[in-house]
């Protein structure tokens, strides 16, 4: 077993450590760090839902090791609300949209579609949808995450909402 | 929207008000089970069987011992210390020996044999694979084809056949009708095994607290069932547990009950007195978290000459794998299969089977082939007779005049709606124009097709079966005038908090922020069983409609006694209490509230101080949904590849609640259905090894597999309080059929699609070509694919059958010729019931060949007349609970043993045996 040192940035906080070189980022963020809202639906790099922005591109942090993290800048979906509350124009999409149902897999999301969003030129529908196909949601069948990037990307408003 | 509600009073019921979930799940700030940590807390990794079956020669577990951070490795000597009892959903015990870890034998891959506790889960699992065990491999027994011919995987269970029920010889009048009709159709469906892969796999914190006390944090359906069911399984009824889930990503059936691994890790945690946890990781979850649908039928179904249905038959199996949660047969199936269709005569026999593959467990709709195999037959029948599928069903579905009646099956039945839905469907629907391009597309070699099914399902189901009861909600509003509610209702994603807190915010009068609900802990709400059988919305529902009503009630008196007023003249909207042509007299909810706590001598005579109202609601017995659904969908010709252009539902789901969490619940569904149909497949190779054990084998859908849905809400308001119906599983049901009946429909000018799922290009390709299949891995069922299923009534000379089909040893079979064999005197009789074992003493006088005699039965003792042939023991008698039923007995006395069957009506038949007492 190796120990390595390792010191990065997570949601603007300084963090240090003497960490092993097979601990992933995954469980570095959630058990050493404490952010929770990384989740681990599989840790096979497929379901998408561990994914955090390192150094402004979002990464599958099951398949990266912490040690990998050394040096960067790490933000969880702990850091997307501003400090007052205010939800993050991603997490208020996907509260109007109804896009989660038991919110396993909402982190992930989230984090894929706030570096979309963020980018000097934000992502267009297409873009965003593509960018989906990488997150595995076994709740919604997707609809509420589609509206939410279609309200993101000002495209069209969904078809049909229910006739009475 | 039918949304009920007094005048002038605000309206949540029916609006698409934001979740009350969401703000904390938006941000990271859930806590699921895996983000509990308890001080001292250990880790657990299992050691598991790295093959189907086999015999354990020897466990070595020294060099895992003096692994570093390993505080202990148990095996099942280990853990046996404490006797676990495995219960299923319906709290019974199992039908063959089903312990905690393997023993002495391991009968499938993944099955644990170690149960490993070090500081943390890489330690754990580093010591998981120095755990040393010894072999010997046997034979496994992979599909249903193989249990069939094999002997008994389970050294206790005399045959493969988990469980049976059903007609096992062929039924004269029904073979008759059958023969007589002008058209018959017969097909054999195949189902692939299915993982319910919730996104938030199984897991466990068990933190002991002394010898009396537990503290269970588990991802589950229900804190409240885990709670009876942890503690009948420990055998410990001193023990004070208290189960709390606040987030559960995701279930669908699986963590219904806690099984296995969860039990280990309590026993062990109670053994070790140490908080422990173990999260279950995907590979685990893919190989050994009990699974889902593996099923076949072959059905024939009669019709006349204008296409009205005459007579069906069913012959149905499905894999119970090595330890089901409950040995089943699955006689939902057929209690469904026609329940929305006039069929004058139906016969089945179904049988669940035992193998060498990781056990049956639920999966949202587990009757769910019923509508699959129904839906697209009728099309197949209606393309062969030349009939409109949508005019096979006007012909045959049970229509609101035709009702209340009596199913196939015995069941009555009462408010559905399914022709009501598909002629609203069709009025959001233009077929013609559909034809027209469909045909137009053909000619330009694409290939569109229009599927349609039908169904109905029962939801919130209570009083008929003694788990699935009623629902309690304690609301109270607080001195500061908000308003808290305990439910023992509980989310795993259908935002039961933000549903129940919309009804009780409407009920009582005050506004949808100032309910809070607290659900998820077994100390707080009241017994229920959370999240099964789409029964939340009517039961919760109807529990909050009448407690918030009640608990306005007492507001409306006690303020109408301080202010002086009629009651009649006080309300009380959006938490403000008014007095009719009093403006002065408007007093927030908290003036009253606080008056209400604090000064006793202002309450009226005899009323007691507080705001709160705890109700348990009793729903009827059963609330139907129906639906139908409609699909465009557009098959590739030079790949097979399925897209999905349109989907629609008209679903009847009684009054709505929230129409986004309607509407989410179809879509999930659907959703579901889609992977069943196109790309989900739990499979193992011949040696009984999982071959998708990822999820990058295991297909789940993604965004892009799924369209926009469409909804018609045909809704009527149901019978029970509220009007709700449920909805949380219909899309599972519904789905499979719709797309299956419009790949077909595509496809029609090839040829028949084959009816094993999943559709994959593949399949769909050889239609397309007329080449078939190049062998793949499916060449491993070749008896299922080859339709084993639709061979005719089992022959005597497979032993196995043989005995299933007589309930005892085949010498058995035939009644000794030898009259006059002592009948007289009292029998103990075991009677196997879906919901397991049933104990009964019979007394027995016979005078001639008349006989007299009496039952008893927990339940209580009834008398009964029959007949007595020599050996043979006829009656009848009549049941009402759990349903109104005529039981006949027909036994065979050899001397001191019984054995036999009860034909229990819609219910099939059940083996009795016996033995003098
Ligand atoms: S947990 Fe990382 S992709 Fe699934
Ligand atoms: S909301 Fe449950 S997995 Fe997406």
């Amino acid at each position: 077993m190796s120990e390595h040192p390792i010191a990065l940035t997570i949601n603007g906080q300084a963090y240090t450590g003497r960490i092993e070189g097979r601990l992933t980022l995954a469980d570095y963020l959630r058990v050493n760090a404490g952010y929770t809202g990384v989740h681990v639906g599989c840790e096979q790099g497929v379901c998408g839902a561990c994914t955090v922005i390192v150094d402004g591109r979002a990464v599958r942090s099951c398949l990266m090791l912490a040690v990998q993290a050394d040096g960067s800048e790490v933000r969880t979906v702990e850091s997307l609300a501003a400090p007052d509350g205010t939800l993050h124009p991603v997490q208020q999409a996907m509260r109007d949209n109804f896009g989660l149902q038991c919110g396993f897999c909402t982190p992930g999301i989230l984090m894929t579609m706030a570096v979309l969003h963020d980018r000097k030129e934000p992502a267009g529908e297409d873009e965003m949808i593509a960018a989906m196909s990488g997150h595995i949601c076994r709740c919604t069948g997707y609809q509420g995450i589609r509206r939410a990037i279609r309200q993101l990307t000002g495209s069209a408003e969904p078809a049909q909402e229910g006739a009475h | 929207m039918n949304a009920p509600g007094g005048i002038g009073a605000a309206r949540y019921i029916g609006e698409r008000m934001p979740r009350k979930e969401d703000g904390r799940l938006l941000t990271g700030r859930g806590t699921y089970v895996d983000d509990v940590v308890v001080p001292g807390m250990l880790h657990v990794a299992f050691a598991r069987s790295p093959m189907a079956r086999g015999r354990i020669v020897s466990i070595d577990t020294t060099m895992a011992k003096a692994m570093p951070g390993v505080h202990a490795v148990l095996t099942e000597a280990d853990l046996a210390r404490i006797p676990v009892t495995l219960l299923s959903f319906f709290m019974m015990p199992m039908e063959v020996e089903t312990t905690l870890l393997a023993r002495d034998r391991v009968a499938y891959v993944g099955d644990p044999v170690a149960l490993i506790v070090a500081t943390d889960r890489y330690l754990a699992e580093d010591a998981a694979g120095a755990v040393m065990v010894e072999y010997d491999e046997e034979t496994p027994v992979v599909t249903i084809a193989d249990a069939r011919a094999a002997p008994p995987i389970h050294p206790d269970a005399a045959s493969n056949v988990a469980a049976t029920m059903g007609e096992d010889e062929p039924n004269p009048d029904l073979e008759r009708a059958l023969r007589g009709a002008a058209h018959v159709v017969e097909r054999t469906l195949t189902h692939q095994r299915i993982s319910q892969s919730p996104m938030e796999t199984r897991g466990v914190v068990s933190a002991p607290q002394g010898d009396e006390e537990l503290t269970l944090y588990i991802t589950c359906q229900s804190p409240s069932v885990i709670a009876r069911s942890v503690a009948l399984s420990l055998g410990m009824p001193d023990l004070s547990i208290r189960v709390i889930a606040k987030d559960v990503g995701g279930s669908f059936g699986l963590k219904n009950t806690p099984w296995r691994e969860e039990l280990a890790v309590i026993a062990a945690s109670l053994i070790l007195q140490r908080p422990l946890k173990w999260i279950e990781d995907r590979l685990e979850n893919l190989i050994s978290a009990n699974q889902a649908r593996e099923q076949e039928m072959t059905l024939r179904i009669g019709f006349d000459a204008e296409g009205k249905l005459v007579a069906s038959h069913c012959d149905y199996g499905i894999n119970n794998g090595a330890y089901p949660q409950g040995a089943d047969a699955n006689v939902a199936v057929h209690a469904f299969l026609w329940a929305a269709y006039k069929m004058p005569a139906y016969g089945f026999l179904t049988r669940g089977w035992y193998t060498n593959t990781v056990g049956l467990a639920a999966y949202r709709g587990p009757w769910a082939m019923e509508s699959y195999g129904r839906e697209v037959l009728l099309d197949i029948a209606a393309r062969e007779m030349g009939i409109d599928p949508i005019e096979i069903r006007r012909k045959n579905l049970v229509t609101r005049a035709d009702q209340p009646c009596m199913t196939a099956f015995g069941m009555p039945l009462e408010d559905i709606t399914p022709a009501d839905c598909l002629e609203k469907l069709l009025r959001h629907f233009d077929v013609g124009a559909f034809r027209a391009e469909q045909a137009e597309a053909r000619k330009a070699g694409r290939y569109l097709g229009l599927g349609f099914a039908v169904y109905i399902e029962p939801t919130g189901t209570a009083g008929s079966m003694p788990v699935m009861t009623g629902e309690t909600v304690s609301v109270r509003i607080e001195p500061n005038g908000k308003v808290q509610a305990m439910l023992g209702t509980h989310s795993q994603g259908h935002g039961t908090a933000t549903t129940m807190a919309q009804v009780i915010a409407e009920e009582l009068g005050v506004r949808y922020e100032d309910v809070n609900v607290f659900e998820g802990d077994s100390s707080r709400g009241g017994y229920g069983p959370g999240a099964a059988g789409s029964r939340q919305g009517v039961i919760g529902g109807g529990a909050a409609v009448k407690a918030a009503s009640l608990l306005r009630d007492k507001v409306k008196q006690v303020a109408a006694h301080v202010l002086n007023a009629s009651p009649d003249a006080v309300t009380l909207e959006r938490g403000t209490i008014r007095v009719a042509g009093a403006e002065e007299m408007t007093r927030s909810l908290r003036e009253i509230a606080e008056i209400a706590y604090g000064e006793p001598a202002r309450l009226p005579h005899g009323v007691g101080t507080g705001l709160e109202v705890t109700y348990r609601y009793d729903p009827p017995p059963v609330t139907f949904t129906s639906a139908a659904h409609a699909a465009i969908v557009e098959v590739d010709g030079d790949t097979g590849f399925v897209k999905i252009k349109r989907w629609i539902s008209s679903e009847d789901c009684g009054v709505m609640i929230n129409p986004a969490v309607v509407e989410g619940q179809i879509a999930g569904g659907l959703a579901q259905a889609i992977g069943t149909v196109l790309l989900e497949e739990f499979h193992y190779d011949e040696r009984g090894n999982p071959t998708t054990a990822t999820y990058k084998d295991y297909l789940l859908p993604t965004i892009f597999d799924v369209p926009d849905f469409e909804y018609v809400h045909a809704n009527t308001p149901s019978q029970a309080a509220g009007g709700f119906r449920g909805v949380g599983e219909g899309g599972a049901i519904i789905g499979p059929p719709t797309l299956v009946n419009a790949i077909a429909d595509a496809l029609a000018p090839f040829g028949e699609i084959p009816l094993d799922l999943p559709l994959t290009p593949a399949k769909l390709l050889a239609v397309i070509t007329g080449k078939p299949l190049s062998p793949q891995h499916h060449a491993a069922h070749p008896a299922a694919a080859a339709g084993d299923a639709a061979a005719p009534a089992p022959t005597p000379d497979d032993p196995g059958i043989a005995a299933v089909l007589a309930g005892v040893e085949p010498e058995r079979i035939d009644p000794p010729t030898a009259a006059g064999a002592a009948v007289d005197g009292t029998w103990k009789l075991v009677m196997a019931t879906p919901m397991g074992p049933q104990e009964m003493t019979a007394r027995f006088a016979t005078d001639g060949t008349t006989l007299m005699g009496a039952l008893e039965s927990p339940e209580g003792s009834q008398e009964f007349a029959g007949t007595a042939e020599g050996p043979n023991l006829r009656w009848e008698m009549k049941v009402t609970k759990p349903m109104p039923v005529t039981l006949k007995y027909d036994l065979t006395v050899t001397g001191d043993t019984l054995a036999g069957k009860c034909k229990m009506g819609m219910f099939g038949s059940a083996k009795v045996s016996g033995e003098r007492a």
